[in-house]
Order: C-alpha cells, then structure tokens, then sequence
C-alpha cells in the first residue's frame, strides 16, 4: 500500500473510532451494538440519534472545516502559524454571527442560513483586511507580521462583540457560552446550516490543491508555473471563508483546530496539499469529535466549553511550532 | 523566438529598466551581465511577466506575453529564480513535480506517464535522482539550486530564464550545471537568457551577451564585441585586463586588485647571479613576469628562481621533466616557482652582464655551446645532439605583452648575429649556422618603474638587448671555444 493510501485508512479508521467513541460514552453509556440495531433498546437509540450523533456529525464538520481552511491559509500565506482563529478571521465571522443575533437580522430568502451566510461575509472581510494590513506594515509578509496583525484585529473585533453582548441584556448568558464555543444542544438543524457550506467550500480548496503547492515556494514562483495567483488567491480566500463562516456560525470561536490539525498531518504525511487538504480535513473531524468527547464528560456532569479543550492542546503546539520556525531552522 | 522591444518598467514611480530592445533567436544562449542594480533582474521580471511593463511589449513567438493565460505561458517559458528560504518541507520529487504543473489541467486530472517522465529525466540530468526523497530543507544551497532548476528543465518550455543559475555552486557543480543546460539548449534548441555575475563564465557559455549599466544596454553582441576592457572598466567601476581562454575561442578578463603588496625598489643586478660549474642562478626577491622556452615551466607566468643546469653531454632521461623537477626540489626550490632550463656547457663559463639606459637596466645572461651549430635556412634531416645557447634577458622595467614579444625577437636576431660574427659553421651544411637544435630563450621583466611599451631594435630597451646578447653571446663562443682547446 502506497503511504498516501496508508494515510487515508489509517486516518479514516480514527475518525471511525471517535465517532463510535462520540456516540457512545457519555452520562448514560450505550453499547454500539445500538448502532446497527436500534431496535434492541429504544430510549439509548433515541438519545444516540436525536442527541449525540446530531452533536458528533456537527463536531465533526467543525473540525473539518477548520482544519482544511488552516491548511489553506498556511498554504496561501507560507505561515505555519496561520489558521481562522490566529489570523482573526473567526473573529470576523463571529461579529458576524452576533450582529445578526443580536439585531434579529433574517434575510428572507436564506432563511436558515442568514447566520452562517452573514458569518462568512464577516470572515472574507476580515481576512481582506488583514491581509491587507500586514501587507501595508511589511511586504513580505513576514510570519509575525501576519499574526500580530491577526491579534490586532481579533483584540478589536472582539470588543465591538463585548459591546453588543454587554447591551443585549437578558441573552447574555447563551451569547457568551456561543462564544466560547461549543457544539452542544444544537440538534439537526445546525447540521443542515453547515453541512452544505462545509462541503462546497471544502470542495473548492480541493480544487486549488496543485496552486497551493506551487504557492508555498512563493507567489512570482507560483506566477512563473502558470498558476493564476490573483484567480487562486480569491478562490482560497472565499473557500476559507466560506469554511470559517459556516463553522462559528454552528458552533462560536473554537481555536487552534485548524493550527494542530495539518501540522500533525504535515509532520506524519509531507506538505503536499492534495493530501494535506483531505487528510486534515479528516483528521480535523476526528480532532473535534474527541475533544467534544473530552470536554462533555472530563468534569461531568458539568460541560466545559469545547473551545478550552482545543485551546489548551492548541496553545502549546503554537508554540512549539514558533519556536521550531524561528529557532530550529526550518 | 523571444523579442523585447522598447521595454521599460520598474517598481512603483521608479523607473529601473529604460527602453531595452533585443530579441534571441531559438536554440541561443543570451547572458545578462551587469553590476549589482543594474536592473538584471527587473528585466527578467519584466520578460517572465511578474512585472508589468510601464512601456514596451515582449513577445514570444511573436505573440505578447500579456496575452497568454499564465498556464500557457508557463508552458512556453520556464524562470529559475534566485533561491528564497520557505516554511513547509517538501521532498525533491514533489518539488521537481511542480515543474508539470502547468501541463495539468481539469479538476481530477491525474499524473500522466509523460508527467513522470519529464520529471525523471530533469531529475537525471541535474543528478539528484537519488535525492528523491530526500528533504529540500536537508540540503546544501547548491543542491537546492539543481532541485529548482530540475523543476525548471520538467516544465518543458522552449524558453528558459534563468537568474544567476550558478549561485551558491561551486566550480564543479557550475560546469556541470551550464554544460547541462547548454546541451539542453542545443539538443532541444531552447532559447535562453540568463543572469550572470562571473563574466567569464558568461562568456564561456553565451553566444551572445548583453552588458547592462542603470537600466539601459551599454553592449550587445558576441561575447568577443562584450567583453572588452574598456566597457567593464567603465561599468564595474574596476580595472581589468582580458586574455583569451586557454581552449575556447572566448575572452576571459581579469580583476587587477586595487591593492598590491609589492615594495618599489626591485632591481635585477648582474652581481646577484649564482655562477657554479653546476649551475647558472638567479634569485629574485619578487616574482618576475616571464615569457620562456624553457624545460620546467614555460611559457609566461610569474617567477622567483631562474636556473640554468648543467647536465652531462650524454644526459638522456626519459622524463627529463620529471627529473628537472625533482632536482629544483632537491635543491630546496619550489618547482611552482622556478624556471629552469639545461645545457650540456660547463656554466662557469657562463657570461653575466648588465646593460644600463636611460629607463633603467637589463640583465643578460648566455651559455653558449655551439658545437651543434644549426643553418635554419637549410632544412637538413639530422640527429638531434647536444650543444645548446641559452639566454636570459632580465629588465628592470615594465614590459608591455608586444614588448616581451619583440624583446625575444631582437634576442634571436642578435644571437644570429653573434654566431655569423664566429663564423659558426652548420657541420651538416657547411653553412654559417644560426643558432643551435635546442636554443632556450628567456624573458623576464620586474614590471616596475619605466613603462616599455615596445622592444624592438630601435627602441632604448631593444639596443641594450641587442648589444647585450650579441656580445654576451661572442665572449660566451669563445670561452666555449677556448675550453674545447684545453
């Protein structure tokens, strides 16, 4: 078996366990067996699939979504340290999200998905502007240039959110639990909000999986290949977005995810974005679905926000992968 | 193939590249010289098309640049850039594949076995094939630059731009490199243009080169019309001196250093000579230029040791060379730095005088064995015997290459003279010989005080040669004749 096939099974069968794993441990445990037979014990099939498996598949496209447009960021800007959260582009979309929470906004014909639609704009626009600034403070876009701007804008846009959230009043309890990021409680609709949106902007990176190759050794290099820069930056960018937009709009600020999820994929696989894209994707599935695991039953019955879970693993790989950029050579 | 007319362009208001034109036909090589912020590389920019042009067009087979879509143009011209460090590791194959990435199209599109093969036969002919799967980040600078030009060669572009392709190479690798791509160039006739900071290896491999000064062309043409060195004086802002390439039809120059240890007062004198029964010597404190036919280390080149050995008439070694070498050695001389000749006359009897004019003086030393006597006119098959006139012309001065030329011939024509005034006879002719089968002459000159641009029969420096030899050649007879007597 080729290694990229190994990758791909090896991959799959975890994502299989977690979600096996997601599905069946918890306050009142079930036998898989409930799985393939439901019939064999009602109430343990009715919670398995009106709760848990509903919070397990929107983890999982979280995950996903986040860890595939990390890997696409990382590629575009040829910044490891850059994913949604470092870059503020969650941010972004979470003012999104809490604008239209907050001002009731509904557009009558995306219905259901006014929020993530509204998320993502507030995501592609952050992104723009980011990129945009750090490109006016240094040319090259040096990798601590991106970032410090990305913790600019995360900072700013994250107390416009604290000032929507201090006037609204009495719903300040589930915004603030939103933000903080979680997939708890939120049933088959917020599947059916994300899914398409995970699925096409998944697709489109996948597309330009070949130009982020050529876009890691540099723009004028990918530009001397024959890659379209301008054409594929767009296109990665509103992919990205789209990812981005639709994951907070679910689920809030979960962090890190798409910073962990394609350097451990790079670490174990290579940097070769037509297995880099999918496998993170995977991976980022499989990641997310643990952690909700870990986060809904490590101090039960008390849940802990999601998003602590990934940033405690998050935080540290961070660092680490600073210190190996700026001090262990490459 | 590739036409460049009128293009100026630069980055922002500043203008770096002003109204170049020049066009490269199919299957040449065109090299780009010029100093640092000439705008070498902007104009490569602005023919890869990275950069817009303010004015003027480029055009590959007579169609714009602009108007190809970026994967068509890739495949008509491939860039080797200067190398950057990057973030991500990749492999050298997966590196190299992105060299086809313009030949892939579709949304599934898989590698195509010509993909593969392209691939194998860049990696092949940049000899990183066992590198394969090997970490670009684990590399030396000059693999890297062979892996990036790999991935240049597997885009199969009938044009190559390439920015200092040499970089970080060491001669090795840069020979190998340029002989690959020029054989590229040949076998699939590519057209190429190319960046080089080392002028003579520009000039090597070029057919034609093109000397840029703050943005404009100061010289097109072949490398003979581009290298000269008034032109790279003036651009490189440094002195230079140009000499042609030892086996190729092609001019090399030369760095003249700004600063040189030599202290004034070097002077050859006539009594610093080491006259032994085995030996005539000379030791200078500083090398001397010298143009020679001697045994070890003829030709021209810088020298302290001069030797004149004596050697048995019957002397017969079948590496004479050799042999010399390990004498110079055993003496305690270093053979990189002496030149030496032999005789068969005993070389007590050499004759040592020193002429002095109006610029300075010279030295002239004979040993004169003349019973080989030879007429040069009267082509006679005979065997070769010993019996040798070896004479060293020293000058205090500076000699220009013609003078060094004329210095030998006026040498020639005076020895000539001498053996006519002796009436040496050619046994095999019975005519006035006019020199003998192994006659050695050199010249050597400290190049300092008066320049002596010629050195001709008329010139001051060419009479005191001509007085000299003559008539250290005359006693040099006698003695010789005198000591057969005995």
């Amino acid at each position: 078996m080729s290694k990229s096939a190994l990758a791909y099974v090896v991959s799959l069968i975890l994502l299989g366990g977690a979600v096996v794993l997601g599905v069946t441990v918890g306050t009142v445990p079930i036998s898989p067996a409930v799985i393939w037979n439901p019939s064999s014990d009602e109430a343990a099939a009715n919670i398995l699939w009106n709760i848990r498996m509903p919070r397990v598949v929107l983890a999982g496209l979280v995950g996903a979504a986040l860890a595939i447009a990390g890997a696409a960021f990382q590629g575009l800007l040829k910044n490891p340290l850059a994913d949604p959260y470092t870059l503020g582009v969650s941010s972004g979309a979470a003012v999104g999200a809490v604008m239209t929470l907050f001002f009731g906004i509904s557009i009558p014909f995306l219905g259901l998905f006014t929020l993530p639609v509204i998320s993502m704009i507030g995501a592609l626009i952050t992104m723009l502007a980011v990129m945009g600034f750090a490109r006016l403070v240094d040319r090259s876009m040096k990798m601590e240039t991106v970032i410090l701007t990305g913790i600019i804008f995360s900072s700013f846009l994250g107390s416009i959110m604290s000032l929507m959230i201090a006037l609204t009043g009495e719903e300040l309890r589930q915004i603030i639990g939103w933000l903080l990021g979680s997939v708890s409680m939120r049933g088959w609709p917020y599947v059916q909000m994300a899914l398409p949106f995970v699925l096409v902007g998944s697709f489109v990176l996948w597309l330009y999986r070949r130009e982020l190759n050529a876009m890691l050794f540099g723009e004028e290099r990918a530009q001397h290949l024959g890659v379209d820069v301008k054409k594929s930056k767009m296109a990665i960018l509103i992919g990205g977005s789209v990812l981005t937009g639709s994951a907070v709009a679910v689920s809030g600020t979960i962090g890190f995810v798409g910073l962990v999820v394609p350097h451990m994929t790079r670490l174990v696989w290579g940097s070769d974005h037509r297995h880099v894209l999918p496998l993170s994707f995977i991976n980022g599935a499989a990641l997310l679905i643990v952690c909700d695991l870990v986060a809904r039953t490590i101090i039960s019955p008390t849940e802990l926000p999601i998003g602590v879970i990934t940033a405690f693993i998050g935080a540290p790989v961070f660092a680490f992968i600073f210190f190996r950029q700026r001090r262990g050579g490459l | 193939m590739l036409q460049i007319e009128n293009l100026s362009g630069g980055y922002g208001d500043k203008k770096i590249v002003d109204r170049i034109s020049f066009g490269v036909e199919k299957g040449r090589m065109l090299g780009i010289l010029g100093p640092n912020g000439s705008g070498k590389s902007t104009l490569m920019k602005l023919i890869s098309g990275v950069l817009e042009p303010t004015a003027g067009v480029v055009r590959v087979d007579g169609r714009p640049v602009g108007d190809f879509p970026a994967k068509e143009l890739a495949r008509k011209m491939a860039v080797l850039p200067q190398l950057h460090a990057h973030a991500f590791s990749h492999t050298v194959r997966e590196t190299v594949s992105l060299g086809r990435y313009p030949h892939q199209s579709g949304w599934f599109s898989s590698w195509s076995a010509e993909d593969e093969a392209a691939v194998q036969e860049a990696m092949q002919l940049m000899d990183i094939s066992h590198y394969e799967s090997t970490l670009l980040e684990e590399m030396s600078g000059g693999e890297q630059q062979r892996v990036f030009v790999a991935q240049a060669l597997a885009q199969n572009a009938a044009v190559l731009l390439l920015d200092e392709p040499t970089n970080h190479l060491d001669i090795n690798h840069q020979k190998e490199l340029l002989d690959t791509i020029k054989k590229q160039a040949i076998e699939k006739e590519l057209t190429i243009i190319s960046i080089f900071h080392d002028i003579n290896l520009a000039s090597m491999y070029c057919d034609e080169l093109l000397l840029m000064d703050e943005g404009s062309i100061v010289r097109k043409g072949e490398p003979h019309e581009v290298v000269r060195t008034h032109d790279v004086e003036s651009v490189y802002q440094t002195r230079v001196s140009n000499h042609p390439h030892p086996e190729l039809p092609k001019p090399q120059i030369t760095l003249l250093p700004g600063v040189r240890r030599t202290p004034a007062g070097l002077k050859v004198k006539a009594g610093d000579f080491l006259v032994t029964p085995e030996f005539v010597a000379y030791q200078s404190q500083l090398p001397l230029k010298t143009v020679s036919s001697a045994v070890v280390n003829a030709g021209s080149g810088w020298f302290r040791n001069f030797l004149n050995r004596r050697v048995d008439a019957n002397y017969n070694v079948d590496n004479s060379y050799e042999e010399m070498v390990d004498y110079i050695e055993d003496s305690g001389l270093k053979a990189t730095d002496t030149v030496a000749m032999m005789t068969a006359v005993r070389t007590e009897h050499a004759i040592v005088r020193e002429y002095a004019g109006d610029f300075g003086s010279i030295v002239v030393a004979v040993t004169a064995g003349v019973g080989n006597g030879v007429d040069v006119s009267q082509a006679v098959a005979r065997e070769q015997r010993v019996g040798t006139i070896n004479t060293w012309i020293m000058v205090n001065g500076i000699l220009s290459d013609e003078a060094f030329i004329q210095a030998m011939i006026t040498a020639t024509e005076a020895k000539t003279k001498a053996l006519q005034h002796e009436e040496v006879i050619d046994p095999l002719t019975g005519t006035i010989a006019t020199g003998t089968s192994t006659d050695s002459c050199l010249v050597a000159a400290t190049q300092q005080g008066e320049t002596l641009p010629y050195a001709g029969p008329i010139t001051e420096v060419g009479k005191l040669i001509g007085t000299g030899v003559f008539e250290c050649t005359v006693e040099a007879i006698h003695l010789y004749r005198e000591a057969k007597k005995v």
